[in-house]
């Protein structure tokens, strides 16, 4: 399969745009202070590649709503997935733990697009091998459904009912130039 | 398909680099409480050493039980090779038990070669020291080393050894570690310079991608590491060199020549080390020498070699790639990209 299905311009609809994006960001935030009755020991993991940026960005308004610094970091969740022995394996991206760990703290992990919650799975395995967090909560941009796991998102930015045939495509300045969420058509034999 | 470690010739620039990075995420891993990854949960890899070597072989133990491996050893003394079996019929009784990998290690140059490309096993095959031909893995570590220290843990990412000047200094002519650093080496773009009596230095050394010198003391001050062998008396069949204290002053590191290197130049040993006569303690414990940080590495690099070969369906490091490999179309290169959206 082509981990890129990059839907061409022609075909793809954007569903979220930059000021949509960073409204959406926003409310998340105040989500996330209000369920967790501020952010004093909220630690904020993004899963590579995209959900690192939105991890920061998140941070920041976070620092902004509450005057505290929160941390960040990244969780890489190659090593845990169950479907590596279907693909040649992958270049690993940086797990990156703040330095005064999770144990007892509230981990929010942020992704940009929750689908068969698979990645989650092995994202909470991982948190696991890493510490004890107090409780772990799941911020996605997008969730497009079509789970194959009994797994939920405490922040959703965008429910996005889609069929199998659909992709979507997450772009963020940080990685692509520009912040967009596309809705496209699958090519044809995927 | 190419899914063997055989030779650090067989690497691409691109496959040492891509080893090189996995690795530094492996090294995070050592950090952790909990050092320890499912990724190979499952897989099941044997250690075939016909000869003895603990370090290496603890080494590769340590990597393959931090991936979930199942690890089953095999000293080949007290086993049926000392009651003649060939290496044939030792590779067909693993294959039978269904053996996912095997790290070999053979007073023979060729064996593993051999053992990858007759048919008697399907398994993947690991180079942990072949006779005096190949040591793929210390090579690689001795890489991961130089890189971390002269380029950074973090800014290395990515990074090759382009410009980097190393010197291999000792027992050229019996060392695997050699033939091995310099063939990776040049193909990271460093300039490997050896240095060691002509006695020492094989046959056709003049066709190594390298320079060759007979004099310590000049080339060090153009060095970025100093690189010593272990002299190899075990593999020793005539002299070699008059005395031991003659070598040690012509050939030997001490406080004296160290002084005579660039400030950042690090001093490597792959151990283990004949203190007095190949260094001198002053120098083996001073924190330019980086022979413990290297045994640390090893497990990394072994880990991403194991990882890289075995984790997926078909291995990621394809050797003997056409060079012109990074100019491939981005969609190629598709296994080298993080998960995506497709796939959460």
């Amino acid at each position: 399969m082509d981990t890129h299905a990059n839907p061409s311009a022609a075909d793809a609809r954007p569903v979220l745009e930059g000021p949509d994006i960073a409204r959406v960001l926003t409310r998340i935030a105040h989500e996330i202070v209000e369920r967790a009755k501020g952010a004093d020991d909220v630690v904020l993991l993004g899963i590579p590649t995209r959900g690192v940026f939105l991890a920061q960005r998140l941070a920041a308004k976070l620092e902004q709503i509450t005057d505290r610094t929160v941390p960040v970091g990244s969780l890489d969740i190659t090593m845990y997935r169950d479907d590596l022995r279907m693909h040649p394996p992958r270049a690993l991206a940086r797990t990156e733990i703040p330095g005064d760990g999770i144990d007892g703290r509230l981990v929010v992990l942020v992704d940009d697009v929750l689908f068969s919650g698979r990645t989650i799975r092995a994202a909470l395995d991982a948190l696991n091998d890493i510490g004890r967090p107090r409780a772990v909560q799941l911020a996605v941009l997008v969730d497009r459904g079509h789970r194959e796991l009994p797994i939920r998102a405490d922040y959703v930015g965008k429910n996005l009912p889609t069929s199998l045939r659909e992709t979507v495509k997450v772009q963020l300045t940080e990685e692509d130039g520009r912040d967009t969420v596309l809705l496209g058509a699958k090519p044809a034999g995927q | 398909m190419h899914r063997h470690l055989i030779s650090a010739a067989d690497l691409t620039r691109d496959d040492a680099v891509l080893i090189l990075d996995t690795a530094e995420e492996m090294a995070r891993v050592a950090a952790r409480p909990i050092k320890k990854l499912p990724t190979l949960r499952g897989r099941t890899i044997v250690n075939l050493f016909f000869e003895d070597s603990t370090r290496t072989r603890i080494s590769f133990e340590a990597a393959e039980k931090r991936l979930s491996a199942d690890v089953i050893n095999f000293t080949a003394k007290g086993s049926s090779v000392s009651k003649g079996e060939s290496l044939k019929d030792t590779a067909q009784t693993l294959e039978a038990m269904g053996v996912d990998a095997v790290v070999i290690r053979h007073g023979a140059s060729g064996a593993p070669y051999r053992l990858a490309n007759s048919g008697w096993i399907d398994a993947a095959v690991i180079n942990a020291g072949d006779g005096t031909h190949q040591h793929p893995t210390q090579a690689l570590l001795d890489a991961f080393t130089l890189r971390r220290r002269l380029t950074g843990r973090d800014t290395g990412l990515g990074q090759d050894l382009s410009g980097k000047r190393v010197t291999v200094v000792g027992d050229v002519l019996h060392s695997r570690v050699a033939r091995s650093n310099v063939d990776l080496l040049h193909t990271l773009g460093a300039e490997v310079t050896l240095v060691a009596p002509p006695t020492l230095l094989p046959i056709g050394v003049e066709s190594w991608p390298c320079a060759v010198s007979y004099d310590l003391d000049s080339t060090l001050p153009k060095s970025d590491a100093v690189m010593m062998l272990r002299v190899q008396r075990e593999r020793m069949n005539a002299a070699f060199f008059p005395t031991e204290r003659e070598y040690a002053r012509r050939y030997g590191l001490d406080g004296d020549r160290m002084a005579r290197l660039p400030g950042h130049a690090i001093v490597m040993h792959p151990g283990p080390m004949v203190r007095g006569m190949e260094i001198t303690a002053e120098v083996a414990d001073s924190d330019r020498c980086t022979a413990v940080e290297q045994v640390a590495n090893g497990v990394s690099i072994r880990m991403a070699v194991l990882y890289l070969l075995l984790g997926g369906n078909e291995p990621a490091v394809t050797h003997a790639r056409p060079s012109v490999s990074h100019h491939q179309p981005a969609d190629e290169r598709s296994a080298h990209t993080p998960f995506t959206a497709e796939e959460k």
